[in-house]
């Protein structure tokens, strides 16, 4: 036939299975959807059939084209603005009129439209016996039933499909919702005015029909597209519609969508038998126990509990496995193979690999929390606890659907803040995402790891990791009552949600859901942290100092003879044949004065690079804060560090130690760099140090998404700036009390 | 004027429907996007629902259309019913 290539959307409401569709047609290894707005990117996936190549984009889940939320309008801005050659409605056919309401908002779109009727096979289960031909015909769309989690039907569709694209006549073959006698006449009137104008000529019933819902984007988007005429246009349908209410006394957009229910509802009649409804049996059962008022609560907190341990139990040594790994043995045999004091080694070694490493490191811990998160959405739990969470939530001012993308956050924040798409209410949303940085995310367990193994001993070590996350979900709290109290005021919306039918998880529907999020954290690394690490690095060694204040390399000659000597004269004292005590004596007293001896030397070599870093920019720039970090009981070093905490927070344990010259290879286990930490600061200072982490700045990752998640800059400079000077505050409370006690 | 609804159950609101009765739905007291957003995914005026589990005040589950949907403490109150029949 032809051999351009062909977008398909795929649309759908949540849980249809649309993603496992998507991944049965590209045979794409993606993720399966099971809660609302699993898809937060855009999906997209290319197969050929029939030597047509299929260029298949993967919607969001949406229940309508209103512009509730963002997950709304990116579905149909996407048809508005990419005019697929084909939309694909997917529908759960076991729970078809629900899912044929957003079909009927495709057919007024005006593009080409294919009905899927997916899980078809449980549909059947469940006594329901679907007449698709006979749909089709009442829908003026070609029907196709499919089983996605079998891949049956998916050729059908596919034929169906490419058929429908080539064909000229399929827009005219649509039978769009009749209105009824008293609206449909006025829906006509508004479509041919509209078709009048040039610029929307191209969906006119469309731009009608929103006009008469008032639908603030539609009509944002037609004072773009027709400057001149908007006006006049939105006072025709300003008009219109207060008529319409007052013949029918109800809000225009509820009878239409009154009506749209009733169109579908007459088609199912028609097309649709249905002998039991045994479909939620099993699962109401189970809700009866887990979405109890009483019960529910201490049950969530045991899956919570579940969830971290698995995390921390089974990750924690395999995270140190793969730090050594990097850490140890990859830089150990580079160091190694490559000798010389080059720029590029240093790169490579400093810049690089410490960089990009440390974050690599986490990605067991990451994987384990992402795979516990997974199971609770695939088997359904996810929405359960959302709504369990809502009571809670609702006292913060956040939405029950608030609590998904701040679990998120604990593993890492940049998908969280994508998670919050789900969110209809914008403030809602907002608020969500700027309090999201203080969940502690998986990058700042090395510093608190370095910090409380420095100062703390092993028994208090557990209790203040926990209290640490703790603290970050207090001042979350805080925060989000504070801003819902003042920038965002509101009350958060009601929650009314659909619960998915419990079921198994699989383990490929499991792998695949945690991937997506898997792979967010680790491009993360890839791309922000390796640029931000090679900068990083730059600012702390250029400008380069040559001429330094003290030669120490005269220094170090001199401990080496002073050292020289004084083994001699021990050596001297010691006849060959005196008794092998006073031998063994000497020889202890040899390697005592040779630790000496390398401690003096790297204390000269620590020196050294203390200067050569006061001389980089880097190093300037924690001088000149060092005033205002000073309240904070910081010195210049940890200034210095701190500003590498902006590109990943886990730089600042690479940065710290770069600081205090341990060389090339630090990590958080450094015994030195622990033992260095200890001697210059107190245990009150590191404590200051993790809560200043907890609540400054996020990273640069996080930044970036949350710019583009909230469409301004003003959002990421707020929320980068509320939280710097929030933690400035409390660090220094914190410290300037603490100092009096301690 | 003689109201048409005399001859109807006064509307009551949905936390205090007993579990397993079914119902149908008079108005739901709210903005207009809270009322479009539940119309759109079937909460509209006429629709009827079969009550599955509720804890008063809330959460209530209904059974809608074959699916189920959950309505959160600030709902319960907002939904204003009458008994099928």
């Amino acid at each position: 036939m032809s051999d351009k290539t062909l977008t398909i959307a795929l649309a759908g409401n949540p849980n249809c299975g649309k993603t496992t569709l998507f991944n049965a047609i590209t045979g794409s290894r993606l993720k399966v959807g099971n809660y609302p707005g699993v898809t937060v990117e855009k999906i997209e996936g290319t197969v050929t059939h029939n030597d047509t190549e299929l260029h298949i984009v993967d919607l969001p889940g949406t229940y309508s084209l209103t512009a509730h939320s963002i997950d709304e309008v990116v579905a149909r801005n996407f048809i508005i603005d990419e005019q697929p050659d084909v939309v694909v409605g997917i529908t759960d056919a076991s729970n078809l009129e629900r899912n044929l309401y957003l079909c009927m908002q495709l057919l007024e779109l005006g593009v080409p439209v294919v009905i899927a009727l997916n899980m078809s096979d449980v549909a059947k289960a469940r006594g329901y016996r679907i007449d698709a031909e006979k749909l089709s015909a009442l829908l003026g769309v070609p029907v196709v039933p499919t089983v996605a989690t079998e891949s049956e039907g998916i050729d059908d569709l596919l034929e169906t499909v490419i058929a429908t694209a080539n064909d000229p006549e399929a827009m005219e073959r649509l039978r769009l919702p009749n209105y009824g006698t008293e609206v449909e006449p006025h829906v006509k009137e508004l479509t041919a005015y509209i078709a009048g104008k040039s610029a929307l000529a191209r969906r006119p019933r469309w731009y009608a029909v929103k006009l008469l819902e008032d639908d603030d984007v539609t009509i944002k988007h037609i004072k773009e597209l027709c400057p001149d005429d908007a006006e006049e246009i939105l006072a025709r349908g300003l008009k219109l519609r207060s008529h319409i209410e007052s013949i029918c006394g109800d809000s225009t957009e509820i009878i239409l969508a009154d009506r749209r229910y009733g169109y579908i509802s007459g088609a199912c009649t028609e097309a649709v038998t249905h002998t039991v409804e045994a479909r939620h049996d099993l699962s109401d059962q189970i809700d009866k126990v887990l979405t109890h008022p009483i019960l529910g609560l201490p049950i969530f907190g045991v899956m919570m509990y579940l969830v971290f341990q698995l995390t921390f139990l089974i990750g924690g040594p395999l995270s140190e496995m793969l730090g050594e790994l990097i850490n140890e043995d990859l830089v150990g045999f580079i160091s190694s193979h490559w000798e010389g004091d080059s720029l590029l080694r240093s790169l490579v070694l400093k810049g690089i690999i410490t960089g990009v490493g440390s974050v690599f490191m986490f990605v067991p811990l990451i994987v384990l929390m992402f795979l516990g998160i997974a199971i609770l959405e695939d088997s359904g739990y996810m929405a359960r606890a959302a709504f369990i969470m809502d009571r809670v939530m609702h006292k913060i001012g956040l939405h029950g659907k608030s609590f998904v993308p701040m679990l998120i956050g604990f593993g890492c924040t940049v998908p969280g803040i994508m998670a919050t798409r789900t969110l209809e209410s914008k403030r809602d949303r907002l608020t969500t995402i700027m309090i999201l940085p203080l969940m502690s995310c998986g990058a700042r367990i090395p510093i608190y790891t370095l910090i409380l193994a420095a100062f703390f001993p092993t028994e208090y070590r557990t209790p203040m990791m926990c209290g640490i996350y703790f603290i970050g979900i207090v001042i979350a709290v805080i925060v989000a009552r504070l801003f819902r109290a003042t920038i965002l005021r509101g009350e958060a919306a009601p929650f009314v949600m659909e619960l998915p039918p419990y079921r198994m998880p699989t383990v490929k529907g499991m792998f695949l859901h945690m991937w997506e999020r898997i792979w967010m954290y680790v491009r993360k690394a890839g791309t922000i942290i390796l640029v931000a690490s090679i900068i990083l690095w730059a600012l702390a060694t250029f400008p380069r100092k040559t001429e330094f204040d003290q030669d120490y390399d005269a220094l170090a000659k001199v401990v080496q003879v002073e050292i020289a000597a004084d083994v001699a004269a021990i050596e001297a004292a010691t006849p060959a044949d005196a008794p092998a005590a006073v031998t063994e004596k000497s020889k202890q007293r040899i390697a005592q004065i040779a630790q000496n001896e390398a401690d003096r030397l790297a204390e000269i070599v620590g020196q050294r690079e203390s200067e050569k870093l006061q001389y980089t920019i880097a190093g300037r720039v924690g001088k000149f804060m060092e005033p205002v970090v000073k309240t904070m009981g910081f010195d210049w070093k940890i200034g210095t560090a701190l500003i590498g905490a902006f590109a990943a927070k886990e730089v600042f344990v690479s940065q710290m130690g770069i600081v205090y010259s341990m060389g090339e290879d630090v990590d958080e286990k450094s015994v030195e760099l622990q033992t260095k930490l200890q001697k210059t600061y107190s245990p009150l200072v590191g404590f200051c140090i993790m809560l200043f982490c907890l609540i400054s700045l996020p990273c640069v990752a996080t930044f970036a998404v949350t710019v583009r998640e909230t469409q301004s800059w003003k959002w990421g400079f707020f929320q980068a700036g509320y939280l710097t000077v929030l933690a400035w505050l409390v660090t220094t409370v914190v410290y300037q009390v603490g100092s009096l006690f301690l | 004027m003689t109201a048409p609804e005399t001859n109807k159950a006064p509307a009551m609101p949905l936390m205090q429907v007993a579990e397993a009765q079914t119902v149908r739905l008079v108005e739901i007291r709210g903005g207009r996007g809270l009322q479009h957003r539940l119309a759109e995914m079937g909460l509209l005026p006429g629709a009827t629902f079969t009550v599955i589990n509720n804890h008063n005040p809330g959460p209530c589950t209904i059974s809608l259309k074959g699916s189920r949907l959950i309505l959160g403490r600030g709902m319960v109150h907002r939904v204003f019913v009458t008994p099928k029949n």
